[in-house]
């Protein structure tokens, strides 16, 4: 067993862990955070999306033991029920979900997007490599291939993508 | 998954001397090797992990090419400011690949070293001479769509999957590694990966404990640069067919002509014949064809990926009319 400390959500967390234990299922089996789902289990879904150090990566497909020392934002930290994070109300505007099994990891995956973005990043739909990226529907399908919704509510996360994108530019 | 014993190594060398050991693994963004080892694909009774040595800096070299860390992850690379303005092709192709979060983990080394998607290695009850030397070939007869048309063998016909190495392959890469016993080489990666041959489970020409520090790049090409993909999905899919070119036009002729191909191939595929065909000649149509058939005129289909010789054809047509065309992403070298 390794011990593995991990500061989430902003609270530093020491667990005992198999080494085979993926970072995933240390959050949900080992830590009680459920909020963060499993889907293919495999880094095809996107569903098990969280931030590492502000980035976004699959939780499926990294040991937890590889993380010791690293700071883990899961969705429970990003707002709560009275609280929400743009994202989050962007969501529930435009009615981003239908059963709502892959919604964790698609608003994960937009806030380290978004995030992205700001930094300049050009994605495989920009036409420039080099200019300013705008998040157009084609950008925001690209940027999200990585996030698949079985109910393909598809249309309404990319509103609600856009909408929460455009708040953050205009309040920064 | 296996039990494996799990260490994190402090430095270069001692994780080669640890990794030397029989059936001990390194693991850095763990991507494909995690993937494989839930389906027990890959069962490593070692782990050796790499991701918080100092091997994540990107850095010009003295003769103006680039030092690429191994530990670069695939989106910091795609976003170098110096990448995309001077190898638009390597940012191009990293961001034809994966999803935004794989990329974010995803390494340099890593990806010049992840296994093939063939539907038989992937599956345990299938005969596949990669994942089990000698039990056979089940893709042979099978369905093979997506398998290789060039470099196969009578024991393996499955495709490299990586975009990155195929950039890299146009652009002259080569991958420095470190030995276990403290030796440094530099090996151009046209001589890295090895044709299936007889075994097919023996891909690249590195040793036991032999660590990938950093792949370096020649100065820039400096000519117009693509990459071009063709897939079963608009995004997040592996290529059928991958055309990464790179070519000066000079006085209306193509000079330093550049082709590397994906999809296609048991290995990341480039074939110098086919660039001496276009070497200082001007585009046309007709030599862009001339090309094509001398690329193809060893390809061979096995049923369900016949189609792949005709879309290669037609894809190193367009991606060389796209690069002899006014196109935006000129480089300035």
């Amino acid at each position: 067993m390794h011990d593995v400390t991990l500061t989430i959500n902003g609270e530093r967390r020491t667990v005992a862990l198999d080494a085979r234990t993926t970072l995933l299922d240390a959050l949900r089996d080992h830590l009680g955070l459920t909020g963060t789902k499993k889907g293919c289990d495999h880094g095809q879904c996107g569903a098990c999306t969280i931030l590492v150090d502000g980035r976004r990566i699959n939780a499926c497909l990294t040991l937890a033991v590889m993380h010791d020392g690293d700071t883990v934002t899961t969705v429970e930290g990003l707002g709560t029920p009275d609280d929400l994070h743009p994202m989050q109300a962007a969501f529930v505007a435009h009615d981003g979900f239908q059963c709502g099994y892959c919604t964790p990891g698609q608003i994960m995956s937009a806030v380290g997007m978004v995030g992205e973005v700001a930094k300049g990043w050009p994605s495989h739909a920009s036409a420039s490599l080099n200019g300013k990226p705008e998040l157009t529907e084609a950008e925001i399908a690209e940027r999200m291939s990585g996030n698949l919704c079985r109910c393909s509510a598809y249309p309404n996360i990319v509103a609600a993508i856009s909408a929460a994108a455009k708040d953050t530019e205009a309040s920064s | 998954m296996r039990p494996f014993e799990y260490t994190r190594a402090a430095s270069p060398g001692e994780a080669g001397q640890m990794a030397a050991a029989p059936d001990a693994r390194f693991i850095a963004g763990g991507t494909n090797l995690l993937d494989l080892m839930k389906l027990q694909i890959e069962t490593p009774d070692a782990l050796i992990d790499i991701s918080r040595l100092d091997l994540a800096a990107i850095e010009r070299t003295d003769d103006r090419g680039l030092r690429i860390g191994a530990l670069v992850t695939n989106a910091d690379l795609a976003a170098d400011p110096d990448v995309r303005r001077h190898w638009p092709l390597l940012s191009r192709a990293l961001l034809a690949g994966a999803s935004g979060q794989l990329r974010n983990k995803a390494t340099t080394g890593g990806n010049l070293l992840q296994r093939t998607r063939c539907g038989y290695f992937y599956e345990p009850s299938a005969r596949c001479n990669k994942r089990m030397p000698g039990s056979g070939c089940d893709a042979m007869e099978g369905i093979n769509r997506m398998n290789a048309i060039l470099g196969g063998s009578s024991a393996c016909i499955a495709v490299h999957p990586s975009d990155m190495a195929v950039a890299m392959r146009a652009l002259d890469a080569e991958v420095e590694t470190l030995s276990a016993d403290g030796a440094t080489r530099r090996i151009p990666l046209g001589d890295f990966y090895r044709l299936p041959g007889e075994d097919p489970s023996v891909e690249t020409v590195l040793a036991p404990g032999e660590l990938i520090v950093a792949v370096v790049l020649p100065p820039p090409h400096g000519g117009w640069q693509t990459y071009r993909k063709v897939r079963d999905r608009a995004s997040y899919a592996f290529a059928l067919v991958s055309v990464a070119a790179a070519v000066r036009l000079e006085d209306g002729l193509m000079r330093d002509v550049r082709l590397a191909f994906g999809g296609i191939g048991t290995m990341p595929w480039r074939d110098q014949r086919v660039e001496l065909v276009l070497e200082g000649k001007a585009p046309s149509d007709k030599l862009f064809d001339e090309a094509a058939r001398l690329l193809l005129q060893e390809a061979r289909g096995h049923g369900h990926n016949d189609f792949k010789i005709p879309l290669t054809r037609r894809t190193l047509m367009a991606a060389l009319r796209e690069t002899t065309a006014s196109f935006e992403e000129e480089t300035s070298a």
